[in-house]
């Protein structure tokens, strides 16, 4: 439904004549139509601005020439740039040395946690490991019900001693489920957490205090790709309320742009390590940064 | 001209403060736009006399005078019948229990339909619900044809006497051709016996522009009649709504404050635009 970046580059440059250097007016116009391609694409304002800075000053070293297509030059540039943000040292799940490695799940509401909790869990136990699910979710209505169920779709063991529904500790739970793993020999612990607001100082306060309970080896933030300009705001939150090791991008088989991949890589700098791409199980991915920036850019 | 008197500075945080409420850039300029022809016709010169246009601007392009009551109240001798849809994890099994909570303290009687039989656990999230509120519950088995769920649902209804049958779904992307076809099936199947007095659709104030391809597609499958903007109660501004309501010409009737039971509200124009603008 919208009209891709190079189609805006090539309106932009079809007045363009003669050779040399861009001149001031077509990188203005460039970057205006780079500018509304992110935002259509939900990256937020902020990052926005940065990225069409840094792309502004490479563009000015384009050469027009009848040779070379000019959009087609800077497209390739903003290209390299997004795949430079997002890409980085793209990283694989850091395992303790000490068994059990912990990864604890954080995010909004409806984020897709849970959902993730039982995508890790099967991909690991394929590749021989021993995953155990942890039911921190004792807030929202039947969290627990669905972790197990999940759990079960899984082929993994969940550990859930309190049912939930506003009743029992997710602090105590989740000191328990580190227990439970060393006591019974499961190599991996995914804590599952309920869902909470970036505003929300007391629920923050308690992802921290399972944090603390737990040492994690990883924490994964877990992100909606459908969000829009909240996704600064909601990750510096959890980046300063709990912190995370890397974020998970859920509900890629949408499509949403998914601009907020270029948000929280940015602002926070953490890579972005899974694709969640579905409802069942094995919809789920290692993070490949160039498919998101040709995904982000509509193409 | 007196546009002309307001810097470029406010100009671009005018434009900003919209752009970062999710508005989108296409309707982001178009209010700019707007606030510019109407600044320059009252000959308004401080920034803060254009923020307060831009109130009046951003409340009129919600059209305020729009109908927003639910349609939950039997008629013809049967119940009315409410159906809730929208994208994966928006809020729609959330949104289903606290209408019931609010049609059951005003002294109705309700059903709830577990037509989410896909989802782990979504029939008994609704179930807890039903407990919480004081709603009958219909469900099935996991993997049960929603349709024959929501049918069910509207006859236990009708052979109740009951005011309202509330329909929850399970969530789906609007890409997905084959669980927008089923869905489309949900609400066929239901008016073999009742008529659908409101098809609500559930958008989370995170969206961003996304939320307009779900508005229309689900448009297309089920014939919205009301938007429910859920998770207000975060950073998130839900300015994607402006967009949504105008180009489907429905309104958004309710908001979610919250997770409890009674974290629903009726969508108010000023209200929202207030928080939007952070006054
Ligand atoms: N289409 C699609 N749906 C997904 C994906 N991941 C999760 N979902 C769906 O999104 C909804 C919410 O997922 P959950 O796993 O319950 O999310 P959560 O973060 O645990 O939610 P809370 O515990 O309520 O905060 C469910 O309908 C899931 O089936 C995905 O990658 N694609
Ligand atoms: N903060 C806040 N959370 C909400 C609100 N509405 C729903 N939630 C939470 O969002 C999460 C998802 O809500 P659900 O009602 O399960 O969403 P759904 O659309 O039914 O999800 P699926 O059926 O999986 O597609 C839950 O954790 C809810 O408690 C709201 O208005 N504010
Ligand atoms: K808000
Ligand atoms: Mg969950
Ligand atoms: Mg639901």
């Amino acid at each position: 439904m919208f009209e891709t970046l190079s189609d805006r580059l090539s309106t932009v440059f079809t007045s363009l004549r003669g050779k040399g250097r861009l001149s001031q007016s077509d990188i203005d116009a460039t970057a205006r139509e780079i500018r509304v391609s992110l935002l259509e694409a939900d990256v937020a304002l902020p990052v926005v601005k940065a990225f069409v800075g840094a792309v502004k000053e490479r563009a000015s070293a384009v050469e027009v020439s009848q040779a070379l297509n000019p959009a087609q030059q800077i497209i390739k540039i903003v290209n390299e740039e997004l795949v430079k943000i997002l890409g980085g040292e793209t990283r694989r799940l850091v395992f303790a040395k000490n068994p059990p490695t912990v990864i604890m799940l954080a995010g909004l509401q409806g984020a897709g946690k849970t959902t993730l909790a039982g995508k890790l869990a099967r991909w690991l136990r394929e590749q021989g490991h021993t995953p155990l699910l942890v039911a921190c979710d004792l807030q929202r209505p039947n969290a627990v019900t669905q972790l197990q169920v999940v759990g079960e779709q899984a082929g993994v063991s969940v550990f859930a001693p309190e049912p939930g529904n506003g009743v029992g500790d997710p602090v105590g739970v989740a000191r328990a489920g580190i227990a439970e793993a060393r006591g019974k020999h499961f190599d991996i612990v995914i804590v599952d957490t309920a869902g909470r607001l970036g505003v929300d100082t007391e629920m923050m306060a308690q992802a921290a205090a399972i944090r603390d309970a737990t040492s994690p080896d990883e924490v994964l933030f877990v992100l909606d790709a459908m969000v829009g300009q909240d996704a600064v705001t909601t990750a510096e939150a959890f980046r300063d309320g709990v912190g995370f090791t890397g974020v998970v991008l859920t509900k890629l088989d949408g499509d949403a742009r998914g601009g907020a991949a270029l948000s929280v890589r940015h602002v926070t700098g953490a890579p972005i390590m899974f694709a969640s791409t579905g409802e069942k199980l094995n919809e789920f991915d290692i993070f490949h940064p160039d498919r998101m920036a040709s995904r982000i850019l509509g193409m | 001209l007196g546009a002309a008197t307001l810097d470029d500075d406010s100009w671009a945080d005018i434009e900003d403060t919209l752009l970062m409420a999710d508005l989108g850039a296409g309707p982001a300029s178009e209010i700019a736009d707007r606030l510019r022809a109407e600044v320059a016709a009252h000959g308004i010169s401080s920034a803060a006399d254009a923020r307060a246009l831009l109130r009046t601007v951003l409340v009129q392009a919600l059209s305020p005078e729009m109908d927003r009551s639910i349609k939950a109240l039997p008629h013809d001798g049967r119940p009315s019948v409410v159906l809730v849809v929208g994208v994966n994890g928006t809020g729609k099994t959330t949104t289903t229990g606290k209408l019931a909570r609010v049609l059951v303290a005003g002294g109705r009687t309700v059903v709830l339909g577990a037509a989410d039989t896909f989802r782990a656990a979504a029939a008994d999230q609704l179930q807890t619900w039903g407990e919480r509120v004081g709603a009958t519950v219909v469900r099935s088995s996991a993997g049960a044809d929603p349709a024959a769920v929501a049918f069910d649902a509207v006859k236990r209804g009708i052979e109740e006497g009951v005011d309202a049958v509330l329909i929850d779904t399970a969530g789906r992307l609007h890409t997905k051709t084959g669980l927008m076809d089923e869905l489309g099936k949900v609400k066929r199947v239901i008016e073999k016996q009742a008529q659908v007095d409101e098809v609500l659709l559930v958008l989370d104030a995170t969206t961003g522009q996304n939320g307009m391809v779900q508005a229309k597609v689900f448009s297309e499958v089920v014939n919205v009649t009301g938007i429910v903007l859920t998770k207000l109660d975060g950073t998130a501004k839900g300015g994607i709504v402006i967009a949504v309501q105008r180009a489907l010409g429905v309104p958004v009737k309710l908001v979610g404050l919250g997770e409890g039971p009674d974290d629903l509200a009726p969508f108010e124009p000023g209200a929202f635009v207030d928080a939007l603008l952070g006054d």
